[in-house]
């Protein structure tokens, strides 16, 4: 007999919810097969089995949400558990006519798991009420004091900081508030909402809510940088990959970022870490939602294994066919509807990271060069920031250096 | 409805199953000419004759397994044991036989037993007379345990253990027999199994049984005054116990106090806070408390007695104090 756990799909995680069982009690699992699916605090990932046998019992509800290393599910090796709920023959009784002596049946007894362990949290103390409290109202318990006995939190603490919480932040698993009937009719007819689009309008929604935002706008010239991709392209097989001028925004950001670690940071509710990687989102638009693939260690790539990674990330996002690993980790989003003719606008940041880069389409307008007005390509970039991590002047100095390589290209490569 | 006492209520239903079933009949010592040490089977011998009252000799160990017998046949006896002090001279028939005759027969065999006793302190009768031994009886797959708190239940609970056809005993209360309430005419049996909510409160739970829910119920009365409001679940039957009912309440007031009389070690308060961490351990606001009796044998001199046993006052606190560790305010 085996337990399924709650596995830990990303850097990030602490929980998981299981949206879908695909298999159920009962049913017979191989090696691989998808058992579930687990909403992540990043995208749905398919839970496969690692064991052949029976799913001989589920232990968590779908919607459920539990820490990581919770047994969900017990697989067994041949048949069920005896008392599961299958068809499987059970074990001959030895000859019982007659019910046992107790005939009011006794409450079912615990399933034979462990509990669900407490959520990670060194010195803390909270009564149980208090813990499920938080973790169904998404408050952090370190970030509450305990009123009861040797300060432990108990139900009133987290009631309190309830209370506190601005109602613009939802739950996590909150359900949206219906519609009015009157939407509804001749007049619209409801769409089925996607996991993505769920998980896109939840993470977005919390973002918006939660991370306060502030926009930095700068225009940039990018003849020199047409003239750089020109030349790469050039030089490039005939027929071969060309790159984009998103991949030189995404290398240049790279570049930007590693000099400026504080902005490749992230909010982690009550602390703020310092990522020592420079991991690029690229963020790609599907038919039903956004999924944003990362370009790892995008400082240390070249151009082209950019480009080429980049090109492979999008195709495959939008077959749905992306790992774990290149959805996770990233640490600064890059968002461009240039290609859609858009010149300028803000993007909502993709929590927890601390900033995303909106990048419009270079189009030919007028400027000063030199004191002389001059026709030339520019590109308006619009970083977004969150301000509990980052203050408008650190932000400023970023975006400036960013400009300045996006100016000179050369300088990308140094 | 009446209003009668516990004792009338015992008596009632005694007689009423004896008019209605042939098969029932009353043993124990002093039931018949002395009409029982506490006068429950009064006028009852003069009633049915002493083929269905059945006098015995100071012999727990014999009549209890005289009515085994009996059960195994057919009958259905209910036996009187004067004290369930004196059960203990009856336990190897009680756990070793009436427990586990259904089971050693596969079933063939049945016995339709009940057996009444009446127990608990606070009466003066020393050390060795004032015993709370339900759990040892819980503790027993095969036996049911029942510990009615009212008139009414006293009545519900001794009609559906006559009725049973499995052992059951009956824990009664020294303290009980004088207490008055409204008991419901006719027939009336209550589900054997089923925990009531004596009264429905919000903000903490007390879980009792027989004499001590009197006292929870007590203390629940003066609580309000301050503000309180305490949810009353009197357990009824020991084995099988509600667990689900318990867990309810608790699940509501996210706050648990366990109340017996009897000592606190491997008892039935034990049990209660065991049943309460495994089905409500979510809804826990703060440690389950237990209220009970102190581990000594319970003394003669009347103040010292009364100083062992739990009183309103303990119980007040322990729930005062559950309530100020989660800092409820009333």
């Amino acid at each position: 007999m085996t337990d399924v756990l709650m596995p830990r799909l990303s850097d990030t995680m602490e929980e998981g919810v299981l949206s879908v069982w695909r298999k159920h009690e009962g049913d017979v699992v191989h090696r691989g097969d998808v058992l579930a699916e687990i909403d992540t605090d990043k995208a749905t990932m398919e839970l496969e089995a690692y064991d052949e046998g029976v799913l001989a019992r589920t232990l968590i509800e779908e919607g459920a949400s539990v820490p990581i290393g919770t047994p969900i599910a017990v697989i067994t090796p041949g048949g069920p558990v005896p008392d599961g709920t299958s068809e499987a023959p059970a074990p001959a009784p030895v000859a019982a006519p007659q019910p046992p002596p107790e005939t009011v049946p006794e409450p079912p007894r615990p399933a034979p798991t462990r509990p669900p362990a407490p959520p990670p949290s060194a010195g803390l103390t909270a009564s149980p009420l208090a813990r499920r409290l938080a973790r169904e109202h998404g408050v952090d318990l370190a970030a509450v004091q305990g009123s009861g006995p040797g300060g432990r939190i108990v139900r009133a603490d987290i009631d309190a900081a309830v209370a506190r919480t601005p109602p613009s932040a939802p739950p996590p698993s909150a359900p949206e508030p219906a519609a009015p009937p009157a939407a509804l009719g001749a007049d619209a007819e409801e769409v089925p909402l996607s996991r993505i689009r769920r998980l896109t309008a939840q993470r977005l929604t919390a973002s918006a809510a939660q991370a306060p935002h502030f926009y930095l706008t700068r225009t940039v010239d990018v003849d020199a940088l047409l003239a750089f991709r020109a030349q790469i392209n050039n030089g490039l097989a005939e027929g071969g990959a060309r790159v984009s001028l998103n991949d030189l925004v995404v290398k240049a950001s790279a570049h930007a970022l590693a000099a400026h670690p504080e902005v490749n940071s992230s909010w982690a509710g009550t602390r703020l870490l310092r990522h020592r990687r420079v991991n690029i989102g690229v963020a790609v638009a599907l038919e039903d939602g956004l999924i944003v693939p990362v370009i790892h260690d995008a400082d240390r790539k070249s151009i082209t294994q950019i480009s080429g990674e980049a090109r492979d990330l999008a195709h495959r996002a939008r077959t749905g066919r992306l790992s774990l690993e290149e959805i996770t980790g990233g640490t600064f989003t890059v968002s461009n509807l240039g290609m859609y003719g858009i010149d300028q606008f803000t993007a909502v940041i993709n929590p927890p990271e601390a900033a995303i880069l909106a990048v419009g389409a270079a189009a030919a307008a007028p400027t000063v060069r030199e004191g002389q007005l001059a026709v030339a390509a520019i590109m308006t970039l619009t970083l977004a920031i969150d301000h509990r991590v980052l203050d408008g002047a650190a932000g400023a100095r970023f975006l400036a250096d960013l400009v300045a390589l996006l100016e000179h290209p050369l300088r990308i490569l140094l | 409805m009446s209003m009668m006492t516990y004792r009338q209520a015992l008596h009632d239903t005694l007689r009423a199953e004896l008019l209605r079933d042939e098969d029932v009949l009353l043993i124990g010592e002093e039931i018949g000419v002395f009409e029982g040490s506490y006068k429950i089977t009064a006028g009852l011998l003069a009633e049915f004759g002493p083929r269905r009252v059945r006098d015995t000799p100071i012999c727990e160990e014999g009549f209890v397994g005289v009515a085994i017998g009996a059960a195994m046949l057919g009958l259905r006896p209910v036996v009187e044991i004067m004290t369930i002090n004196f059960s203990l001279l009856a336990i190897d028939q009680i756990v070793n036989n009436a427990a586990k005759v259904r089971s050693l027969s596969n079933g063939q065999l049945r016995v339709p037993l009940v057996i009444r006793t009446p127990g608990g302190g606070r009466q003066q009768l020393s050390a060795t007379h004032s015993q709370n031994l339900e759990a040892w009886y819980a503790h027993v797959p095969g036996l049911k345990v029942l510990a009615p708190a009212t008139p009414a239940d006293a009545k519900g609970l001794l009609t559906a253990a006559i009725r049973d056809d499995d052992p059951v005993v009956v824990v009664e209360n020294l303290g009980l027999y004088n207490t008055k309430g409204e008991v419901p005419d006719g027939e009336h049996a209550v589900a054997i199994g089923t925990a009531a909510v004596a009264r429905p409160g919000a903000d903490v739970t007390v879980i009792a049984y027989s004499r001590s829910t009197l006292l929870a119920l007590d203390a629940a009365a003066r609580l309000q005054d301050e503000g309180i409001s305490v949810e009353v679940v009197d357990l009824r039957s020991l084995r099988p116990l509600d667990r689900e009912a318990v867990c309810a309440s608790v699940r509501k007031t996210s706050r648990a106090v366990v109340l017996e009389d009897d000592w606190l070690s491997y008892g039935i308060g034990a049990e209660i806070a065991a049943t309460i961490q495994e089905g409500a351990f979510g809804h826990l606001d703060a440690p389950v408390r237990r209220v009970a009796a102190a581990e000594v044998p319970l003394p003669y001199a009347k103040g010292l007695e009364l100083a062992a046993m739990p009183d309103g006052a303990a119980l007040a606190r322990a729930i005062l104090d559950t309530l100020d560790a989660t800092g409820f305010t009333a």
